[in-house]
């Protein structure tokens, strides 16, 4: 018992260590938000044109998309954080102190939920000036966003393991685009998942980022009342097949996480 | 009573590089004990590993009856440690830096916040306190550094070439903090390069080299492995050498050495400054024009030179230690 409250207080104090920094820096955080605002504009604009949704408006229809694009993106914060974090000195100082081992990496998980936080005030404050709207009432609409601040946290852990088996900082970009391509364009994000190819239709069916997807059009009430129901059960159930997936994807990246961060900490 | 630190048999390589090659340590209570050698001689890998940041590939170590390798979290609780690497985290601020510490080393809220504050003082860094640490000059990080080992008031510390980097105000300051923090009980384990460090401060030095002690003693005792006293004659021309050397000759009571760089002329003596006035009269019979010279006892750097084969300082320049055995771990 008392381990567990030292490890907690030892990750509380390394997640404060990363909030300080990010005000520290605002330039990489202005930088990192700026490009959801991008993202919406050049899909709202350019394509918004060219894409129909039947009884609806593709603005509204993107957002959703959008959210779960940045919340994964965003991920990619945690990765270059922690690679980073390898390359310093202080991970030196840390490996001697009598702190929990796991904390450096549960810490950095935990202060990038503020990071996401900010990232989806910004996304739905240009989602708001492009034309979304939230019609279902506020009690589902924080639903929405608590379901992608879950499923976020859940990829801040994929994109921790990856920073922690990257050579440096520099590679992390372009290892998680590896990932965070194929996840988010084959899938609702974007363009309804039924207009594309037979096998890519499946795999975007069943990727948890349609369901996250679909699950926070559902809450945010942007799916219009002449669109079929889906008829596969991961985009039927979608808050929970998203639940499933959060679990799982924390079940697994959490350990290998902190195995791969003591490991690398050991090799030194 | 049984040593608080100690190591037998240590071996760490890394790939084709034997960094360690058999070290024994033993450093009772309140003691301090220095490890000397030049860059590359396996000092900052013997720390590594006695701080539980590295496992050797044999060999046991224990601090304060705490076994390294079995339980290295009760290790971590009696430790502090400095290393060449500045542990520092650039964009919190000095106190923040310390703060931290203090908080994982589960000291609580007040008192990691005046022990801070405490040793921001006693570490000249009060002035720049809330100033982020990567508008710090060098000689800053390297206090702040220091200032981090101290944060738990461990037993044990390990300080790795404490002084490199800093100015030598800084430096005598912070062998004052060692005596202080050595009378009151910590023991102390220092790795340096600087011979007059070791000197200072240390009970107990051991010289390694490639890995290996190659000579273990106080500094008196290792002065006396190379020998007595001597007079050391620096010439105005380097013609006069062959000259001065004849002259002196007579007064040697071992082999003379010269230096044709430096025009001096080393001369292993027995009898102190009688001979050194019977050496000048001859010298100035023999009209040898001097520059300078000396009655000089042996330093550290003698006993470095003699065992080694090599001058301590030569070694500064080929590059830091520290980055040269992470760079060999990856």
């Amino acid at each position: 018992m008392e381990r567990l409250r030292h490890a907690f207080a030892d990750r509380a104090v390394i997640a404060k260590r990363n909030v300080i920094k990010i005000k520290r820096v605002p330039e990489v955080l202005v930088f990192v938000l700026i490009s959801p605002i991008m993202f919406v504009l050049l899909f709202a604009y350019v394509f918004g044109g060219s894409i129909d949704i039947v009884g609806g408006s593709y603005r509204e229809f993107l957002i959703g998309g959008i959210f779960a694009q940045t919340v994964i993106f965003g991920a990619t914060f945690t990765g270059a954080g922690l690679a980073d974090d390898m390359q310093k000195g202080i991970i030196n100082r840390f490996r001697s102190l009598p702190m929990s081992r796991a904390a450096v990496v549960f810490g950095r998980t935990a202060s990038d939920v503020v990071y996401n936080v900010l990232s989806l005030v910004i996304m739905a404050v240009s989602g708001f000036i492009v034309g979304w709207r939230i019609n279902n009432g506020l009690g589902d609409a924080l639903l929405g966003f608590g379901l992608l601040l879950l499923f976020a946290y859940a990829f801040s852990w994929i994109m921790a393991y990856v920073g922690l088996l990257v050579p440096s900082v520099e590679v992390i970009n372009n290892a998680a685009f590896m990932v965070i391509f194929p996840l988010t364009f084959v899938a609702n994000t974007f363009v309804p998942a039924e207009n594309l190819p037979t096998v890519l239709r499946t795999f975007a069916e069943w990727n948890p980022v349609s369901a996250v997807t679909q699950a926070a059009r559902e809450l945010f009430g942007n799916i219009p009342a002449i669109t079929p129901e889906p008829d596969v059960w991961p985009l039927e159930n979608a808050a929970l097949y998203t639940l499933i997936w959060v679990g799982i994807i924390i079940a697994v990246f959490a350990p290998l996480s902190v195995r791969r961060y003591r490991k690398a900490v050991a090799k030194t | 009573m049984a040593p608080i630190i100690e190591a037998s048999g240590l071996v760490k390589t890394y790939g084709e590089v034997v960094a360690l090659d058999g070290l024994d340590l033993e450093v009772p209570e309140a003691t301090v004990l220095a490890l000397l050698g030049p860059n590359g001689a396996g000092k900052t890998t013997a720390v590594s590993i006695l701080t539980t940041l590295v496992e050797p590939d044999s060999g046991a170590a224990t601090i304060a009856g705490a076994d390294v390798f079995a339980e290295p979290d009760e290790v971590r609780k009696r430790i502090g440690l400095s290393g060449q690497f500045a542990a520092v985290d650039e964009h919190l601020t000095g106190f923040e830096n310390l703060d931290m510490i203090g908080r994982l080393f589960r000291l609580g809220r007040t008192r990691s916040r005046a022990r801070a504050h405490e040793l921001l003082e006693q570490f000249d860094l009060a002035f720049a306190a809330n100033r982020p640490v990567k508008t710090y000059s060098g000689g800053m990080r390297r206090r702040l550094d220091l200032a981090g080992a101290l944060v738990g008031e461990t037993p044990v510390l390990f300080l790795d070439e404490p002084t490199t980097g800093l100015d030598p105000r800084s430096r005598t300051e912070l062998w004052g903090v060692i005596r202080d923090l050595v009378a009151g009980g910590t023991t102390l384990l220092l790795t340096t390069q600087y011979l007059e460090e070791a000197d200072r401060l240390a009970d107990d030095i051991v010289v390694i080299d490639n890995g290996r002690e190659i000579a273990h003693g106080t500094a008196d005792e290792l002065k006396s492995m190379v020998g007595g006293e001597r007079i050391e004659v620096t010439l105005m021309s380097t013609d006069t050498i062959e000259h001065a050397r004849s002259v002196l000759e007579q007064f040697a009571v071992g082999d003379l050495w010269t230096d044709e760089r430096t025009r001096t002329v080393v001369v292993p003596i027995s009898g102190g400054p009688p001979v050194l006035t019977q050496a000048l009269r001859a010298l100035d019979a023999g009209n040898v024009q001097i520059r300078d010279v000396g009655l000089r006892r042996p330093t550290l750097d003698d006993v470095f030179l003699s065992l080694t084969g090599h001058v301590a300082e030569q070694e500064e320049r080929s590059g830091d230690e520290s980055n040269e055995t992470l760079e060999e771990a990856r």
